[in-house]
């Protein structure tokens, strides 16, 4: 909490005519109407505006989306209207919001718990933690609607039944019973979408609701909000990154960067006609599924193979990596006698090869056993089946054998940041690998690793900072320079991209084809983003419930998805076009089964059919 | 709020050394200068002491045979059979560091050991290494340690491990929870991809996250000790009499607190200022060994 007052001191004082146009502004229809929010956060430089002179209008029965990426105010804005900013670091410093007639962002803690819920409810990213693990649904769902109102118990039971029902959700009376790790993550979500309409409050302000959850959920989850919004009239702030969710969602669209409004109008304006360079860029990063059709590289490789040799017969190199029948079974012990009572089938049969150069894609939903087949390729699970990697059997290596192989193998892991040790240099954890190996010492570890530095786009002098003083993107990098310094043959990414923006993720994407271009290395990209797997990949396998359903190159895939589960996921990806018709309803029966078994469960066995060209299908 | 840039000033401070960014703290250097002080009275104690700290004084006691209160002579008065309560002080700072440093610090090395093997191995050292530590502390820790102290002759290093033997369980527990968990974070995962053995992970990746804990647990474990030290004393298996310490020199004289507070007071005080200063320097250090809470003061 230092120096507000340099906040207050760049406040621009307005202009009378547009004080007056702002104060004429706001329209019969127009609900909620927000004029020069300012939002403050103490840091220890002194105040830092994180929403600066933000203004806009939302209209009865609209969706607004606020973009951006990850810093550009967007959430901040959202916790600003509710007042619900974390204290004492953050306050708004000026600005207004009337809702009904009202300041809100001038009402006292006490007046504004009347708003939250009766008139503005929120849901949050992160569904798991924002239920209350240890109270029922019906609980917390009963809760919200006595909030302001007291209601007797079973009238209050009775109506939270009808929520439920109203968020679709299967067999509602005995949900109301269930605690929340009962459901799954699109449940979940369902369930803070119902406890914040409980009130039927006029605004939802959704914050990334779908980020978290998988894409054939989110589609439902997106339709559901649009289903809600056409029956009860509620106006909507969905808060989103995704362009592909803005597409799918909005009236309007407000697009922010660094607290700031970039540009703010009518979707198909914005999608179509950009005016700010910022925008324009923002839209052209995301990837869009279907973008690569009538292609066979991915998107930067060279147009021709660089060796001619490779390219004339590919089939006659030895793969990388072999992998045959891999199984993975997890038991989940419990009794007094800590016996297995249950069994997780992660991985289930899934046999596949990636030659030199190349790059395979697992696809799949969370759960599907995707990220589980990548650690076992690194032995870092316990598997069964018959894994070579260079050639190399890996399977029971333990000490300096087991070491060998991980020359050959390297892995980039999902969280950029949680993947490298928070009290180490990162020119010491680039460096950590060849170190290990015993590869280099003294100045040719030192050069070895300013050369990985400057290879994956990072400076040498930043060698001597730690990871917490680095971007999300920068961190990535720094993961991929480590993963490099052995100069492998394959590297695993798994999700490698998915924390970043998408601006972010589009530079790693790249760097990533480059060093493939230039070193011919094989990667294994493990996503759940189909269109981040079109761009990159060679060849694709979609996974469900640990095994492949469908594998062939990245055209076979795509363009003539034959399983049912493909084209469900395809489907599912929000499009970042705003003509596309807007799926009225999604049947909600799309939750993935549970993995967990009884111990006498034998899994099925799935007859494999080629259907040309090396394109399989299993069912 | 994510990813905040990289600040051109944060290297220049990680640059400076340890002690250099520790005498920077006041509350730190406090710390330290009660610490030297201490150290100094116990390496050089015979050379500094103003009375024989073995003597008993006549004019040490008053006519009806009371201790004298704190005077020109007696700079903090005398105990119970005339000797010089300051002399004895000095004398005994040696003993309670040694107590305090060596079988605190053997505590900490045992149980950090113990708790890293147990919370990284898992399995059946896990299961060994645990449900041991649970049987030392289903054991009453000062019945142990009379046991244990009955079994060998009582000497001043034997106290001392006496002492680590029932004190390393508590923190053994505490950092096995914590190992468990670092242990399945992705760095460490990403760690075991490189090809790291098992005592380069311990060493170099999950030790230097347990720093603070074992930090915190040393200093606070300083003055817990130098009580049990005085316990033990008082029952006769600890430090023997004549020879000084102020676990003992509390317990010698502490049915005599309202007419002679001092006697009590004044070790109690000096305890209370050792394990205050531990303390302060550990949390100083906690805070500058963590590279992440750099900048934030």
């Amino acid at each position: 909490m230092k120096s507000w007052d340099a906040g207050r001191e760049s406040r621009v004082p307005l202009p009378l005519s547009e004080l007056i146009s702002s104060m004429n502004k706001p329209q019969q229809d127009t609900l909620l109407s927000v004029r020069n929010l300012v939002t403050q956060v103490a840091t220890p430089q002194g105040a830092k505006i994180v929403v600066d002179r933000l203004s806009f209008d939302l209209g009865r029965g609209e969706t607004l989306c606020i973009a951006g990426e990850s810093g550009s105010g967007k959430s901040m804005t959202a916790l600003s209207l509710m007042q619900l900013l974390p204290k004492p670091m953050a306050r708004v410093a000026s600005g207004e919001a009337i809702l009904n007639g009202q300041n809100i962002l001038a009402l006292s803690e006490g007046q504004m718990r009347q708003v939250r819920g009766r008139h503005i409810g929120m849901i949050f990213q992160e569904p798991m933690t924002s239920l209350n693990p240890v109270l029922t649904v019906g609980r917390q769902l009963a809760e919200a609607i006595a909030a302001h109102k007291p209601v007797s118990a079973a009238e209050a039971r009775r109506k939270a039944k009808d929520l439920l029902d109203q968020v679709q959700i299967s067999d509602a009376a005995r949900r109301l019973d269930q605690y929340p790790h009962e459901l799954s993550g699109g449940m979940r979500q369902r369930v803070m979408i119902a406890i914040a309409l409980a009130q039927s409050p006029q605004i939802l302000i959704a914050d990334e609701p779908t980020t978290a959850l998988d894409v054939t959920v989110q589609s439902q989850i997106l339709a559901l909000i649009r289903k809600l919004q056409a029956e009860n009239g509620v106006s909507v702030i969905l808060i989103t990154h995704d362009m592909g969710v803005v597409a799918e969602m909005a009236d309007h669209v407000l697009v922010m960067n660094r607290g700031r409004e970039v540009e703010s109008g009518p979707l198909k304006r914005i999608f179509e006609t950009p005016a700010d360079t910022y925008t324009k860029d923002l839209l052209a990063a995301v990837p869009r599924l279907g973008e690569m059709t009538g292609t066979t590289q991915p998107k930067r490789a060279p147009a021709a193979p660089k060796k001619p040799e490779a390219a004339a017969k590919p089939d006659a190199m030895a793969p990388v990596v072999d992998v045959e029948n891999l199984v993975v079974r997890f038991d989940i012990k419990g009794g007094i006698l800590q016996r297995p009572i249950k069994r997780v089938h992660a991985v289930e049969g899934v046999t596949f090869q990636i030659k030199p150069g190349e790059t395979l894609s697992l696809v799949g939903e969370s759960g599907c056993g995707k990220s589980t087949t990548g650690k076992a390729l690194l032995n870092l699970i316990p598997w069964r089946g018959n894994i070579r990697v260079g050639g190399k059997e890996t399977a029971g290596l333990t000490g300096p054998e087991r070491k060998q192989v991980l020359r050959d193998i390297q892995m980039i892991f999902q969280d950029p940041y949680a993947s490298l040790d928070p009290r180490m240099r990162v020119g010491d954890l680039v460096a950590e690998p060849l170190v290990i190996h015993g590869l280099a010492s003294g100045s040719e570890l030192t050069d070895r690793v300013e050369y990985l530095f400057r290879r994956t786009g990072l400076s040498a002098d930043q060698m001597k900072r730690y990871p917490h003083e680095f971007s999300g993107g920068q961190r990535q990098r720094i993961c991929i320079a480590r993963a490099l310094s052995l100069s492998p043959k394959v590297i695993v990414a798994d999700e490698s991209v998915a924390a970043l923006d998408v601006s972010i993720q589009a530079q790693v994407l790249d760097l990533l084809q480059d060093i493939q271009n230039e070193t011919g290395i094989s990667y294994l990209f493990i996503s759940h983003d189909m269109a981040v797997v079109e761009q990159i990949s060679h060849r694709v396998a979609v996974m469900y419930m640990g095994r492949f359903v469908e594998s062939g190159t990245r055209a076979q895939v795509f363009e003539n998805p034959q399983h049912p589960y493909t084209k469900r996921l395809m489907e599912a990806v929000p499009v970042a076009d705003p003509d596309r018709p807007r799926k009225a309803f999604v049947p909600a029966d799309g939750e993935l089964p549970s993995p967990v078994k009884d111990l006498s469960y034998v899994p099925p066995v799935l007859t494999r059919q080629d259907i040309g060209g090396g394109h399989t299908v299993w069912s | 709020m994510s990813a905040v840039e990289v600040s051109p000033a944060a290297p220049v401070a990680a640059q400076r050394g340890v002690l250099g960014r520790l005498i920077r703290r006041p509350l730190a250097v406090f710390g330290l200068v009660v610490i030297a002080i201490a150290v100094f009275a116990a390496v050089f104690g015979p050379w500094i002491v103003p009375h024989d700290p073995y003597e008993q004084f006549f004019e040490g006691l008053s006519l009806e045979g009371a201790p004298l209160p704190p005077d020109a002579q007696f700079w903090f008065g005398t105990d119970l059979v005339g000797r010089d309560l300051f002399s004895r002080l000095i004398y005994g700072a040696r003993t309670s560091l040694i107590i305090g440093i060596v079988a605190n610090g053997l505590a900490v090395f045992t149980g950090s050991v113990v708790g890293i093997c147990a919370g990284y191995f898992r399995g059946w050292v896990e299961t060994i290494l645990m449900r041991f530590t649970d049987l030392m502390m289903a054991f009453p820790a000062l019945l142990l340690a009379i046991v244990l102290a009955a079994i060998f002759t009582p000497s001043l290093w034997i106290v001392a491990m006496v002492i680590a033997m029932v004190n390393w369980v508590q923190i053994a527990r505490v950092i096995y929870t914590e190992t468990r968990s670092l242990a399945e974070r992705d760095f460490i995962d990403a760690e075991r991809a490189m090809g790291a053995g098992h005592m380069r992970i311990m060493l170099r990746h999950i030790l230097p996250h347990q720093l603070s804990t074992i930090i915190v647990w040393a200093t606070l474990g300083i003055a817990t000790t130098v009580l049990l030290e005085a316990t033990l004393s008082f029952l006769g298996i600890g430090v023997q009499p004549p020879i000084p310490s102020w676990g003992n020199i509390i317990f010698e004289n502490q049915t005599y607190f309202t007419s002679a507070p001092w006697l009590v007071f004044i070790p109690g005080a000096a305890i209370l200022l050792l394990a205050l200063a531990f303390n302060l320097v550990g949390d100083a250090l906690r805070d500058i060994l963590d590279p992440t809470q750099q900048g934030h003061h």
